[in-house]
């Protein structure tokens, strides 16, 4: 694989994984909102 | 779907999301268009059209569908009529319902495609067949006249088991969705880690007697090799382009749907964001180290020059994992269908959605009815596609619902919110409960920037040049000598002008039999759609015809 392509396609990808980890770790550590929110499973029984 | 329908989790909702929009071409259109549109330099188009078109339109439909969803609307005709209050809108939002009609009722026999060949590779079908050997089986799987395990009329068995899975599980409402997208989308990214992995170490050793210069890594190189000339091409922006608008699934109105089950407190902008780049990890990563450099690695990079295309899913790869050895070759074989019908099926269901939510909303259907109503509308016009599939009605309803449909709505719906319904107002919707910062550069390319790119897509189907040539399309029109059309331009798609020119030119009996059959089975697909069209707008207007009596806006 020459050099150029090899460049592009590590930088692309570990850019695009990135923000996409980024996000969903945010998604995952942001404090929820109070109750009643959009979502059941975390509903008080 | 009952009154009470609603999200487990914001983890789910964002998979069932990802799943919407990860589907086949992820795996099967992306590495294609990058090596016809300049190689590692249509990545860079590809990133600006994210950036400044696949993200504002998830944003936009995301807020338009929290918005509709605020006033009891889960289905496109009523979120934009609340919108802005007008008959038009209302009766636009038809797309939103149609083109995930017309839509599903040929994917899933994709999907049941992928299916069917999960169990093939289980069994070991395609053990010891030579490459031409599992490309005939591709053709004789989809005559309906012939059978491969000796079902009869197989291909339609599957189609309608695929189908039949989809009901049930839309039959559980949004949990259902939620819970196969918790299953699907964990499974897809797995099995695409396993076979991206196998394509990255492959390097030459599947070279052969019969290829000996095959090597995986010319097939990297030829999907990364920048060829920055390309980026002055207008052909290559438009393919970009086109292609963020397929893969995030926009356009089509189970966005809006999914959002409106969204409060007003609760984030969308970053939920946005995460499942955007999630099918971008799919799509980049995973979707551009798999068939490509397979491929290239066991028959060679001329080879993949010539046939690179959506049939070397079903045609091309089983051959190939067939040289792993009979453990592996089975495994990957699982995988990669498996992989594609999850891809598949996360999306199918989606669009199954915003028909319940409709019918919910005006009728008071609950998650039974919907989801049967929905299998069987799908069933009536999917079968003509199992049917008639070489005859050219499953590609018709691709180009009319799959295509077409999806630009001029997200086109329409672009102008709706960033100049009818208006920024100041579509801005505060969107930050509303917004776990991140939203970029205010944002607000001038919603505004600006992404409704021209769009114009720009639906102007650049619509008046497709000659070969697809932009360059020369416009020298000519500067030159005076005009704009010569494409067969595959809209316009001259509705006229029918191509399969026209082949009847014109035809020479025997047989050959004009088969081209005039093909002209006959174009236009009924289109009258299919079209009825089904006009089915939707109907009740559309009965349901308004309820809201007068019940007092409900209209």
């Amino acid at each position: 694989m020459n050099t150029m392509a090899m460049a592009l396609m590590v930088s692309i990808q570990l850019l695009v994984t990135g923000m996409a980890v980024y996000f969903f770790y945010k998604v995952l550590t942001v404090k929820p909102k109070p109750e009643p929110d959009s979502y059941t499973d975390n509903d008080p029984v | 779907m009952s009154k009470s329908e609603s999200w487990g989790s914001r983890v789910g909702l964002i998979l069932a999301m990802a799943g919407n929009a990860v589907g086949l071409g992820n795996f099967l259109r992306f590495p294609v268009q990058a090596v016809n549109n300049g190689g590692g330099a249509f990545i860079i188009p590809y990133l600006v059209c994210f950036l400044l078109m696949g993200i504002p339109l998830l944003w936009i439909e995301w807020s338009m569908g929290r918005f509709g969803g605020r006033s009891g609307n889960h289905s496109t005709p009523y979120i934009l009529d609340t919108m802005h209050r007008s008959n038009f809108w209302k009766y636009f939002g038809v797309f939103g319902i149609f083109t995930n009609i017309g839509v599903a009722a040929y994917y899933c026999y994709i999907e049941s495609w992928t299916m069917s060949y999960v169990y093939h590779s289980l069994i070991g079908t395609f053990q010891g067949m030579s490459q031409t050997g599992v490309a005939d089986f591709f053709t004789s799987y989809v005559d309906i006249g012939k059978s491969t395990t000796g079902i009869p009329y197989e291909a339609v068995v599957f189609y309608i088991l695929c189908l039949v899975l989809n009901t049930f599980i839309l039959s559980r409402g949004l949990q259902g969705v939620e819970k196969a997208a918790k299953i699907g989308m964990p499974l897809l990214i797995g099995f695409g880690v396993f076979l991206a992995y196998r394509g990255l170490t492959l390097g030459t050793s599947g070279a052969s007697a019969e290829v000996p210069g095959a090597s995986a890594w010319d097939g990297l190189n030829f999907l990364w090799t920048p060829q920055f000339d390309s980026l002055t091409n207008p052909k290559v922006w438009l393919a970009a382009a086109g292609q963020i608008f397929f893969t995030l699934s926009v356009g089509m109105g189970t966005i809006h749907c999914y959002a409106a089950y969204v409060r007003s407190k609760d984030d969308i902008a970053l939920n946005a964001v995460s499942a955007g780049f999630m099918n971008e990890f799919v799509e980049v990563v995973l979707g551009s180290l798999i068939v490509i450099p397979i491929a290239a690695g066991y028959l060679g990079l001329d080879w993949v020059k010539e046939n690179a295309g959506f049939g070397m899913a079903f045609q091309t790869m089983p051959f190939l994992f067939d040289k792993w050895g009979p453990i592996l070759g089975v495994m990957a074989g699982v995988m990669w269908f498996g992989l594609l019908f999850f891809a598949g099926i996360t999306s199918s269901l989606a669009m199954g959605t915003p028909w319940m939510g409709f019918m919910r909303d005006e009728f008071g259907w609950g998650r039974m009815k919907g989801a049967w109503s929905f299998g069987a509308i799908v069933l009536l016009l999917g079968l003509p596609t199992v049917i008639f599939f070489q005859h050219g009605v499953f590609d018709e309803y691709d180009y009319w619902a799959g295509t077409v449909s999806l630009v001029v709505f997200a086109m329409a719906e672009v102008i709706l919110f960033s100049w009818i319904f208006g920024m100041d107002r579509g801005w505060k919707e969107l930050n509303e409960g917004a776990d991140i910062r939203v970029p205010h550069i944002y607000r001038f390319i919603i505004k600006y920037i992404t409704p021209v790119m769009l114009i720009a897509v639906f102007l650049g189907a619509l008046l497709t040049p000659v070969g697809n040539e932009w360059t020369a399309a416009f020298s000519s029109l500067f030159n005076g000598d005009g704009w010569s059309l494409d067969n595959g331009s809209i316009i001259r798609q509705i006229a029918n002008t191509g399969l026209r020119e082949q009847i014109a030119a035809a020479q025997g009996t047989p050959e004009l039999a088969a081209l005039k059959d093909r002209l006959f089975y174009t236009n009924m697909a289109r009258g299919i759609l079209l009825t089904a069209f006009l089915g939707l707008a109907s009740l559309v207007y009965l349901s308004g015809v309820r809201r007068l009596k019940n007092q409900r806006p209209v």
